[in-house]
């Protein structure tokens, strides 16, 4: 890489501090100010908004198949989305996904 | 007595964060190789995890630079992969918002994909937590893994690629978080926002990686409370 020591640096540095501001930003700024129902009805769906939308994208595609779709890693997937769901349980979901990953990635 | 809530609520804190370890090793220790194949020294490897504390964004930096991308273009692509955690901050604040600013911006720096999930499924399922008790059990959740993720960068980046890759660790996060995903499908809302954002994911797909997660995540939270609107709060 044509990166030199102090710009490595810099690209630390701004992304570390860019980092910090977005993660401190509603929650430091807005504070203890209550906000509005309509903005809070927004918020109650964070967690299922953002994270299928990060993880599919994983699941279809995953690095360690450069990309290639997986029947295992997708069974796997699939085995613990309706596991957990079925049981409400976390760790009995991701059990399930790693014993299934587990089982299928032996027998290829 | 609150104490022994409080500190109750950072055991259990502890306790739910344990399994995202399964996580944080092996995505630190591949950073840890990845970052010093590209040629960054021990100092800036490290300082990446301190600093930074963002997997996937440090990922993108170091992928980027050693692609020689400019400046700007690192900057701007390693930011929006973070862009979401915005909306975990925005989605802390109601829960979070009365602490102390020393803590809030404690937590800020700890606000990671895993210590979000992890919290703020407790905080919804036990409404009467006070607020010294949320704060706790975010520390809690953090005590273990945060410690991990930069020891294990350490690992990588000393041990090197003589570390084996079995395993298939790198679905460890994947999973995990669809398993904490689960049970948050309480009602039709929380399922027409997930099938939302599975959607805008994945037709966005072409942007830069991180923004099409803020879209998918913005889109999908409309979506969830539009139906919740319209079917009123079960």
């Amino acid at each position: 890489m044509s990166y030199s020591a102090g710009e490595i640096w810099l690209v630390i540095a701004v992304l570390g501090i860019g980092t910090y501001l977005i993660r401190f930003s509603f929650l430091g700024l807005v504070g203890d100010r209550k906000m509005p129902d309509w903005v809070l009805r927004h918020l109650r769906y964070t967690p299922v908004a953002v994270l299928p939308g990060l993880v599919t994208p994983l699941v279809l595609w995953p690095a360690a198949t450069d990309g290639n779709p997986d029947p295992a890693r997708l069974a796997a997937a699939l085995a613990t989305v309706l596991v957990a769901w079925w049981t409400k349980n976390v760790i009995w979901g991701a059990a399930a996904g790693a014993l299934t990953l587990a089982a299928l990635l032996s027998l290829a | 007595m609150p104490t022994t809530t409080a500190k109750s609520a950072y055991v259990q804190g502890v306790l739910d964060g344990t399994p995202f370890i399964l996580v944080a090793i092996p995505f630190a220790v591949l950073f840890g190789v990845v970052a010093t194949e590209a040629g960054l020294d021990l100092a800036q490897t490290m300082a990446f995890s301190f600093v930074v504390i963002a997997g996937a964004s440090q990922f993108t930096a170091v992928q980027l630079m050693s692609d020689n991308a400019s400046l700007l273009v690192v900057l701007a692509a390693s930011l929006a992969v973070n862009l979401r955690m915005a909306m975990y901050s925005a989605s802390l604040q109601p829960h979070l918002g009365a602490a102390s600013l020393w803590k809030r911006a404690a937590v800020s720096y700890l606000n990671l994909d895993q210590s979000y999930i992890v919290s703020i499924a407790r905080y919804e399922d036990n409404p009467g937590m006070s607020v010294n008790e949320k704060v706790r059990y975010f520390i809690g959740a953090v005590t273990i893994m945060v410690p991990c993720w930069y020891a294990f960068t350490y690992v990588g980046a000393v041990a090197g690629s003589a570390i084996p890759d079995g395993l298939a660790l790198d679905f460890a996060m994947p999973i995990l978080f669809i398993a904490m995903v689960g049970p948050m499908l309480k009602t039709l809302a929380h399922l027409a926002a997930a099938l939302t954002s599975i959607a805008v994911a994945l037709a966005l797909g072409f942007l830069p990686s991180g923004t099409s997660v803020l879209f998918a995540g913005l889109a999908a939270m409309a979506v969830g409370a539009e139906v919740e609107r319209r079917m009123g709060r079960p």
